[in-house]
């Protein structure tokens, strides 16, 4: 998994209630499209024309948002289906951090699986950004657009020298910051495992009796 | 001792350690597979050089891509074949029990895992499917997760999860005649909006859960995750037992008795604790209906759609203009007498014989509509049959409703079978999300009854007065 320490890239906001994962990408694509090519069909309704074009209401179609690599979003966002194609299409869309007021459970899980941070923060505070990343943008100031996410210290800075502190589970941050894998960690545990499943045997028999 | 919930009850016995303060590495005692990913999910492990650990006590059936057209024998879907044979193949090299295609226990695996015994009150039941919340019905911690947690739970029969907080959700009254479990969810999920459960695990109480049959009381969990909750539950009782038992993977014998005597214990302590409590007055529901593109953009049928005014912010106003906008409605207006064009009864929300029994009940002896099209697909192979058993097929099919094979089918188009852009459908599934039954389709969540009626007038109605 890749790892996250510290990004410095441009933030769009993306200013949509309940953004459910089946918006994020279709469940056609989850059947036949490669993980590497995800990414190309993220927000596909949206984003594409019925020709395959891209459509130029789209907001991550617009300059300078075409190269965000944060989303500033709204609440319950990823919520809905737990595909994890959902996280892949964002992530390749270059995006490696979502900052939302709330996701949805699964969605926030699967981000920490493939190296893409999810950030929560208070909803006012996300009101703010969106609108001045927006305003930013009205005036063409490029400069004002950069966020800065700090897993490191659990820092987001903004341009206009705002800072805010995040705060991500612990054991989340170390696997983020470590591009850990989780299967190869819970395999160092295997003596607990082999332990629990011998006392299930034993005081549960019925749950193995199949 | 201290009073515990339900919830904390069945996940501290499912506790392999702790990996930190709220994280716990928890055993899953049934892992549910389907077509979408499973069979990809087991070939990773495999590349890796890792084996399925407790291939027993893993279990899978297609039921995303195969088409539900009678006689079917896979998938339309230029994908559904391939996928389906990889699932075959990577179950069958690792001793996975499959329920296929063809064979009589296939089905929507949300339904078949209860059906066939295999989803057991005070267990742990894991699906790369986020309607896994469903099998919390019979008293388990069920819940949907990613892929890379699929391989996880393949490689070693565990998860690291971060503990939830637990909330309590009380059905209160009794619920008037023509209101369902559906209903009752739908009410839930206005009431506390789409993320109004995120973070928490929901035990579901109240006369009127006691009330309900097992098979509504899988609608009314297999919501949950429409309202953010990952997990819906509902301590086993009677009703629970008698459903349970004889079913073909049920524990047997003495197993039985052991079981039965653990499931007694599964009840939240007098005093118990919960983060959160939400009360439901059930005397005073009517049916429901959705009318936008959230499952909490719902509304009691006899009402009318919310003006934008009462928006509680500036975000909702958007949506709300967004989600009318897509759904051709008009804010303030009455719902009633929107015609349609679509109808499916079926998901793994309501696709089970009672569902079948109460729509059935509806239609009997009058015609579908003529400008709409309407379909029944039965949740497993086993609802099919007992509902033929019964009479019920001849039911739908001479009103003028397709009778189709057990599978997701429109409630996600993952087939290929889609509702046409700009064409309204009234469906029992569970979500109404924007493109969800294929792009431009516009779906009004609702009971098998309310469809039922739907499909009988060719528009919204309240089935209680049509």
């Amino acid at each position: 998994m890749e790892k996250f320490e510290v990004i410095t890239a441009i933030a769009a906001p993306f200013v949509h209630a309940n953004v459910d994962t089946d918006r994020i990408i279709r469940i056609e694509r989850c059947a036949r499209v490669a993980r590497k090519d995800m990414g190309l069909w993220a927000f596909e309704s949206e984003r594409l024309m019925p020709d395959g074009s891209k459509n130029p209401d789209f907001i991550l179609n617009q300059a300078p948002f075409v190269n965000a690599g944060i989303l500033v979003a709204s609440e319950n966002f990823g919520c809905g289906s737990s595909r994890e194609m959902a996280v892949w299409a964002i992530a390749g869309m270059g995006i490696r951090c979502v900052i939302a007021p709330s996701f949805g459970e699964i969605f926030f899980s699967n981000c920490f699986q493939n190296g893409l941070l999810p950030i929560q923060l208070p909803h006012e505070e996300i009101a703010n950004l969106q609108k001045q990343l927006l305003l930013s943008a009205k005036h063409s100031d490029i400069g004002q657009l950069s966020l800065t996410v700090d897993l490191i210290h659990q820092k987001l800075k903004t341009p206009w020298h705002q800072d805010f502190d995040f705060h991500v589970d612990p054991l989340r941050r170390i696997s983020l910051l470590e591009g850990l894998d989780p299967i190869a960690l819970t395999l160092k545990s295997l003596p607990s495992i082999e332990a629990f499943e011998e006392k299930s045997k034993s005081m549960n028999s019925w749950v193995w009796k199949i | 001792m201290t009073a515990l919930t339900l919830f904390e009850k069945v996940w501290s016995q499912h506790v392999v350690s702790n990996l930190a303060p709220g994280v716990d590495l928890l055993y899953v005692d049934r892992h549910l597979m389907h077509d979408l990913g499973g069979g990809d999910a087991i070939f990773q492990i495999r590349q890796r050089g890792l084996k399925v650990r407790q291939p027993q006590l893993t279990f899978a059936t297609p039921d995303h891509v195969v088409e539900t057209v009678p006689g079917r024998t896979g998938g339309m879907a230029p994908w559904a074949d391939d996928t389906i044979a990889l699932l075959r193949q990577q179950t069958n090299a690792t001793g996975i029990h499959l329920f296929d295609v063809g064979q009589n226990s296939q089905g929507i695996i949300h339904v078949i895992g209860p059906e066939q015994g295999i989803s057991l009150p005070g267990t742990t039941i894991v699906c790369g499917d986020s309607h896994t919340c469903t099998h919390g019905a019979v008293g388990a911690i069920a819940f949907g997760i990613g892929t890379t947690e699929v391989q996880h739970v393949l490689a070693t029969q565990t998860l690291q999860q971060k503990k939830p907080k637990t909330m309590r959700v009380e059905f209160a009254g009794k619920t008037p005649e023509g209101v369902t479990a559906k209903d009752m969810i739908l009410a839930l999920i206005g009431h506390i909006s789409a993320s109004g459960g995120t973070g928490y695990a929901i035990e579901y109480c109240g006369s009127a859960i006691d009330n309900l049959s097992m098979e509504a009381r899988f609608t009314l969990c297999n919501l949950s995750i429409e309202c953010g909750a990952k997990v819906g539950m509902i301590a086993p009782d009677q009703t629970t037992i008698d459903w349970l038992k004889g079913r073909p993977f049920s524990p047997k014998g003495d197993e039985w008795q052991a079981a039965t005597q653990h499931w007694s214990t599964l009840v939240s302590d007098a005093g118990a604790v919960f983060d959160k409590s939400v009360v439901i007055d059930c005397s005073k529901l009517s049916p429901h209906i959705t009318w936008g593109t959230s499952p909490d953009q719902v509304i009691a049928v006899n009402q009318t759609i919310p003006k934008l005014n009462e928006a509680s912010s500036s975000v909702q106003k958007k949506a709300w203009e967004d989600a009318l906008e897509y759904m051709g409605l008009q804010q303030g207006e009455q719902i009633i007498g929107t015609p349609i064009q679509r109808v499916f009864i079926g998901s793994c929300t309501n696709s089970r014989l009672t569902d079948l029994r109460l729509a059935a009940a509806v239609i009997k002896g009058r015609k579908v509509a003529k400008h709409v099209n309407a379909w029944v697909v039965p949740g497993s192979m086993l609802v099919k049959q007992q509902a033929e058993a019964e009479g019920l097929d001849q039911i739908f099919k001479s009103a003028g409703f397709e009778w189709r094979e057990p599978g997701c089918a429109l409630c996600v188009g993952a087939n290929g079978e889609l509702v046409a852009p700009g064409e309204r459908c009234v469906s029992t599934s569970n979500r109404n999300f924007t493109g969800r039954q294929g792009p431009g389709a516009r779906t009004h969540l609702a009971s098998p009854e309310m469809a039922a009626a739907a499909a009988l007038a060719g528009e919204i109605v309240d089935h209680r007065n049509f």
